[in-house]
């Protein structure tokens, strides 16, 4: 600055100060990791056939298609908004899938017609938040009733059955030995979307927006455009997740997927990511699937009631949302 | 209340008052900053301190201390003589200290007399709240301090800042609070509203409380207050009266070095018209603006606030529609119909509000100031880390940002750093045109330097520079030509050669000289 009397160097500031090993060990996702190894040793003493590669692999196929969905959900959920939907869009892409079956479409035409009905309740969601600008947490209950309803009527109380041989593969093949299909697409989607958040500028303008959406909009970030593709692949991934349940099943009813919304909303948070917006990793969404997993699996190995899992997944819900705030509370302890 | 017992020659006859507060080396820090080290401040009955220093000198950290909001590390807190021990907000308010500050914390959907008396109510015998006692002496404590024009019953809603003030310190009088903090209290009021401010301090000297008043206005500091304190870096620098003391000791103190002039001179060197603005209209906010801003100009804008010069510049940057005119670029019509067009086409906007607009707090410094320019940073949509490292170095270190490390959370800067990240992230997008709403509002004397200086600069680059002010000096001191509005409309455009600020002043008031 020229104006002042004596002039001071410009300093330079440094790009960091954290060491990143201690912000490692002292992060949420190493504390996940040390849960998961201590479920994992807790279940291999409570049960003698839980260490068994076919054991395991059964297990995955307890979080695979909800922590699809809790991939995109994840993003979402970091942008400030929600879909409590997802849930719903599974049932009702289970259902027109049905449909078409009856009407003699072959395996290629179902998945395109799962996916694509996932893309399209997705940006209907879409549509009504930012370009109405309701609140999403709102929208969403309302077509949670909605395309479920729309199941309801179409089914009743019947089921679609008689999908061709080759559209079992998605939920029940292998890609190799205890491999299954719907592993590997989990962990394919979640390289993809960890990269897609955490390493290039569309991931960035979400966290932008969950931390300030004014300031980001000043910043000429096209809020309403990201959140929209943002219900668009929450959606995309619901139809996914469908086609994926479908294939398994080899039914559809119209309560398939009842309840997922809260357990693809729990991972996320369990994960790491805060449910008021603006911070979480792929990773720890991961960790939470598989901890999800192990201790579903865990629980129904010890023949646990169905009914006494979901108070579970209430409970852990609770504390999921508790804990974060009690954790970041230690580690600012820490650092005073 | 008689408010002319107390005139000035009054308090001259008893200069060796006794102070009613004394805070006496007081420390505390936070981890990796001092905020504070051995500082000393006296209140006295009667008088008003001012508590001068820039940003991140300490000023708010001691008002914390104060209401009991942070516990020093080290130091006494007396009040009249005896020693206390201020460990919650509850135990300073017990104590008589109140504080109103800038957004005076006082609760919009209750009434008048709620606020005032909310936590002592006055009770019936059934120990429900007496509504009707609690509204006569709402009146009364309000009128007792002349602003009986302010109805017990009305909602806090309804109430414009400067009367939030009033029902702040209203609420201060009814529990009988002997020392009353103010907090930067003018920032957000017009000229007329100040003065009214500044009759109610000079009741509440006459009634024997000890003020203390944050302002970096020096007017108003000479105006108002009787003693000083100056805070530099966390250690007090300076106190006295400030009738024996000049504007440029106490500038002294604060920045530890002679600042010898505040505005840059600068030979404008201006240009064709870059940004042409006409007949430019919206629904309710304003009518029919037209001007240019010209190459290498400061084109100053000067109003009351609500004239509508933040929403016309709001408009020029996509985010508020408009209903007629145009607005063009080198030649071209442009429709900016979000920021993000805007940006594209080389207009940016330093906004008044930089906390909520400015800044995304929670994000460290290299991602605020890559925010806007992500497209160049990247490649075909990946992030390069170290392109937007070199960029916010660049920027920041251009504008000599103080701060521990590029990672840093905006949100742990001063308002002056922040200022300099929201300015350091337009200026790496390469704009044509820069529009700052009241760029210096609230930031310390060094940042404002700064800023200042920077202007300059940018403007001999070839750069076109808006700047919506309201603080006249400003005006005066950087601007090539001034913009006057007045409800919404232009009420002049005046070459700033030889231009009076009376005039100024006038034309915004719609005054017509005589």
């Amino acid at each position: 600055m020229s104006t002042t009397s004596d002039t001071i160097a410009p300093r330079q500031i440094p790009d960091r100060l954290d060491r990143p090993l201690v912000s490692l060990v002292f992060s949420w996702e190493a504390l996940l990791v040390l849960v998961a190894v201590a479920i994992f040793v807790a279940n291999s003493l409570a049960s003698p056939y839980f260490l068994d590669a076919w054991s395991l692999s059964d297990l995955t196929f307890n979080f695979t298609e909800k922590g699809l969905i809790a991939l995109a959900m994840a993003l979402l959920i970091i942008s400030g908004e929600i879909d409590l939907s997802v849930a719903a869009i599974v049932a009702l892409a289970s259902t027109l899938m049905g449909m078409a079956v009856q009407a003699g479409v072959g395996t290629p035409g179902l998945v395109a017609i799962g996916i694509v009905a996932g893309l399209a309740c997705g940006a209907f969601n879409g549509l009504l938040v930012t370009r109405f600008g309701l609140p999403s947490i709102v929208v969403t209950i309302g077509t949670m009733s909605l395309f479920r309803g729309i199941a309801f009527i179409i089914l009743g109380d019947q089921a679609y059955k008689g999908y061709p041989a080759g559209f079992a593969f998605f939920g029940q093949g292998y890609v190799w030995w205890v491999v299954s299909f719907e592993l590997v697409l989990f962990l394919a989607a979640a390289i993809v979307y960890g990269f897609l958040l955490h390493r290039t500028s569309f991931g960035r303008r979400v966290f932008a927006i969950g931390n300030n959406p004014v300031a980001a909009q000043y910043s000429g970030v096209r809020v309403g455009r990201i959140k929209f593709v943002l219900f668009c692949l929450t959606g995309l991934m619901a139809g996914i997740a469908s086609v994926l349940i479908t294939s398994r099943l080899g039914s559809t009813r119209p309560s398939i997927a009842q309840g997922y919304e809260l357990e693809v909303i729990t991972m996320v948070v369990l994960g790491g990511v805060s449910i008021l917006g603006g911070a979480g990793s792929i990773m720890g969404v991961v960790l939470a699937a598989f901890i999800m997993g192990l201790v579903t699996f865990g629980l129904g190995l010890l023949n646990v009631p169905g009914i006494v899992m979901s108070i579970f997944i209430g409970l852990l819900l609770i504390t999921v949302i508790a804990l974060p705030i009690v954790w970041r509370r230690i580690k600012g302890r820490r650092a005073a | 209340m008689d408010t002319t017992a107390l005139s000035p020659e009054a308090k001259n006859v008893r200069p060796s008052l006794a102070p009613r507060l004394t805070l006496a080396r007081i420390s505390k820090s936070f981890p990796g900053v001092r905020a504070l080290h051995d500082v000393r401040l006296s209140l006295y009955p009667g008088q008003v301190t001012a508590l001068i220093g820039e940003n991140g000198a300490g000023k708010s950290t001691l008002v914390k201390i104060l209401t009991g909001i942070y516990q020093p590390d080290a130091g006494e807190i007396s009040i009249d003589g005896k020693a206390v021990e201020l460990s919650s907000a509850h135990k300073a308010f017990e104590h008589g200290i109140t504080a109103i500050h800038q957004e005076t914390v006082l609760f919009d959907d209750l009434s008048v007399a709620e606020n005032i008396f909310l936590g002592h109510a006055p009770r019936t015998r059934f120990g429900t709240i007496d509504w009707k006692t609690m509204r006569a002496n709402a009146s009364e404590v309000l009128t007792t301090m002349r602003a009986g024009h302010i109805d017990a019953d009305a909602r806090l809603r309804d109430l414009g800042i400067a009367n939030k003030h009033l029902v702040a310190v209203a609420r201060a009088m009814s529990i009988d609070a002997q020392i009353v903090i103010m907090d930067e209290p003018t920032a957000a009021l017009s000229a007329k509203e100040i003065e009214e401010l500044f009759l109610l301090i000079e009741f509440l000297k006459s009634d024997g409380k000890a003020v203390l008043f944050i302002s970096h206005k020096f007017d108003e500091i000479y105006r108002i207050a009787d003693r000083y304190t100056v805070f530099r870096d966390g250690e007090m620098v300076g106190e006295g009266l400030l009738a024996d003391t000049g504007q440029s000791e106490i500038v002294q103190m604060m920045v530890g070095r002679a600042v010898d002039q505040i505005f840059p001179r600068r030979e404008a060197n201006i240009g064709a018209p870059v940004l042409s603005v006409s007949k430019l209209s919206h629904p309710t906010e304003f009518d029919d603006i037209s001007f240019d801003l010209h190459k290498g100009e400061i084109l100053g804008f000067y109003g009351l606030v609500g004239a509508g010069r933040s929403e016309v510049m709001q408009a020029i940057f996509g985010i508020t529609r408009t209903s007629a005119g145009q607005i063009a670029l080198e030649g071209k019509t442009i429709a900016p119909k979000s920021a993000a067009d805007a940006i594209d086409a080389g207009i940016v906007y330093v906004p008044e509000e930089r906390g909520k607009q400015g800044v995304v707090i929670g994000m460290p410094i290299f991602k605020n100031v890559s925010l806007p320019s992500l497209k160049r940073t990247s490649s075909s949509g990946v992030l390069r880390l170290k392109q937007e490292f070199d960029l916010a170095r660049a920027y920041t270190q251009r504008l000599d940002l103080r701060a521990a490390s590029l990672s840093q959370d905006v949100g742990t800067l001063s308002g002056g750093n922040q200022q300099k990240i929201v300015i350091a992230k337009w200026l790496a997008t390469a704009p044509k045109v820069i529009i700052l709403d009241e760029p210096t509002k609230g930031i310390d004397i060094g940042s404002k330097a700064a800023v200042h200086g920077f202007m300059a600069e940018l403007v001999a680059e070839g750069l076109s520079v808006i700047m919506v002010s309201s603080e006249l000096p400003e005006i005066l001191g950087m601007s090539d030509r001034v913009v006057v509005m007045r409800e919404g409309r232009i009420a002049d455009i005046f070459d700033n050669k030889g231009l009076d600020a009376v005039r100024l002043v006038e034309t915004a008031a719609g005054i017509v000289p005589a």
